[in-house]
């Protein structure tokens, strides 16, 4: 059977991983080979890793970071963050990398999604469109690290990022970013009925079941999260933990 | 010595990364002296058919890769649209294959079935073997591997048929032919089905099955 992957999303600051609430106040989760070790010996399923500050700050990307990390994990790997050009990216897959993330790309400069994927492939092109709710309804896409308003919508968004070559759509709903209280399943549906790459969903996992409805009600192909792996109990104390393959395929099939 | 061929074409990064962690001696390169003097070789790939036929052709390393596998034996492995170039021809493009088997690279096609599965086929996914192999001896039950690909090949030989996945077909994601081995699937990043994979793989005598 096809698995539907479950991935934790790993957010990159400095050279510590911290967890983000609403896209905001990030708290510090410890040294990042500690926990890229630890998402290794327990075998997830792929590992997400975004530099969230390296966009806003305008900072180049951390390569011999990455690449140190990327010796540690024996799983599928992406990376988000700073991209800029072809050449980035092609570090990225020498360094192990394979797949790399746009974002502010998608509105800026569509080319680029679909240079890469001529030179790369599309499956190794992963677009993250970030989203926020709107006040009276509907949803819209933000950038720069949810900075930024771009009055579209996530349909159009994701239809655009795929017609470019996006091989797979990561949809992070900004709302639910942090808070645990299950995905925007509504937002998933609406995105993931409108493509034919898989879909990432990501936002406000905190249990299995969350999981099961982005899959089941949603239509996603994969469930990523932040949160649901790195803290434990309400006071949120950062604890590193992964479901079991039986765990999961109880929880979520 | 083990050589990585590296043309151009994917994540040799992460096939290094695996060598290293289990300890083997392994380089990369794209030199035809490299390649005519390496025990063993693993042809990696992640892109379209044509260019990597291209870029083998351009580098000068088809025609002596051709030579070490075909007249001298030696084991070589295919990853990916490695593997799928070892086949005579694939329908994602126009360059002919290395036609080492008896075998063909074709597109997913769920357009007639009832559920309509998305491509690329991307995670994890159960493999069958479907014979006993020297070259994949695996005790335990369980066996997960990482895919991801659009484009799958089609064995005309049933022999050379090494294990099996669904993904609305049923389809063959790893040959033995001889001396010539082929994974659909990325074992390099498969934690430690794929860690075994590769231990198998180095330790592998063609020649005999079973």
């Amino acid at each position: 059977m096809v698995y539907k992957r479950v991935i934790p999303v790993l957010l990159l600051r400095g050279t510590g991983f911290v967890k983000t609430s609403h896209f905001k106040n990030p708290v510090y989760l410890g040294d990042c080979f500690n926990t890229v070790r630890l998402f290794n010996e327990k075998e997830a399923d792929e590992l997400m890793i975004l530099d969230i500050t390296a966009t806003p700050e305008n900072k180049p990307i951390n390569f011999d970071l990455l690449s140190q990390l990327a010796s540690e994990c024996f799983m599928p790997l992406s990376y988000g963050g700073g991209i800029r050009n072809i050449d980035d990216m092609r570090r990225l897959f020498r360094a192990g990398f394979e797949k790399v993330s746009l974002n502010t790309e998608v509105v800026k400069n569509p080319r680029i999604i679909s240079d890469a994927a001529r030179e790369f492939g599309e499956q190794s092109i992963v677009v993250s469109i970030d989203v926020k709710r709107k006040l009276f309804g509907g949803h819209e896409v933000y950038v720069n690290s949810g900075r930024q308003a771009t009055g579209m919508d996530p349909v159009t968004a994701a239809r655009r990022a795929v017609e470019s070559g996006a091989g797979e759509i990561l949809l992070n709903s900004i709302d639910r970013d942090g808070t645990m209280e299950g995905y925007d399943v509504e937002l998933i549906h609406k995105v993931a009925d409108a493509v034919p790459v898989p879909l990432v969903a990501c936002g406000g996992a905190g249990s299995l079941s969350h999981f099961h409805d982005a899959i089941h009600k949603g239509g996603a192909s994969a469930v990523a999260a932040g949160s649901f792996f790195v803290f434990k109990g309400k006071h949120r104390a950062v604890l590193i933990t992964y479901p079991s393959q039986k765990e999961i395929r109880e929880g979520i099939y | 010595m083990i050589v990585v061929i590296d043309y151009g074409m994917g994540n040799v990064g992460s096939i290094m990364n695996m060598l290293k962690k289990i300890g083997a001696q392994a380089v990369l390169s794209r030199h035809p002296d490299d390649i005519a003097q390496a025990e063993r070789l693993i042809l990696p790939g992640v892109g379209s058919f044509d260019t990597g036929m291209r870029n083998l052709r351009e580098l000068g390393i088809q025609y002596v890769l051709n030579r070490r596998v075909v007249e001298d034996g030696i084991p070589i492995l295919g990853i990916c649209l490695g593997m799928q170039l070892f086949t005579k021809k694939s329908e994602e493009g126009r360059e002919l294959g290395f036609g080492w088997l008896d075998a063909e690279t074709l597109r997913f096609s769920f357009d007639q079935g009832t559920e309509k599965l998305k491509l690329p086929h991307m995670g994890w996914n159960d493999v069958q073997l479907c014979q006993p192999a020297s070259c994949f001896p695996l005790q335990q039950q369980e066996r997960r591997f990482y895919f991801v690909h659009s484009y799958y090949i089609r064995c005309n030989a049933p022999d050379d048929i090494l294990m099996r996945t669904s993904y609305g077909i049923d389809f063959t994601s790893s040959f033995c032919h001889k001396n010539i081995l082929g994974v659909q699937f990325h074992p390099e990043k498969s934690h430690r089905f794929g860690i075994e994979f590769f231990e198998a793989f180095l330790a592998w005598t063609p020649g005999r099955k079973g």
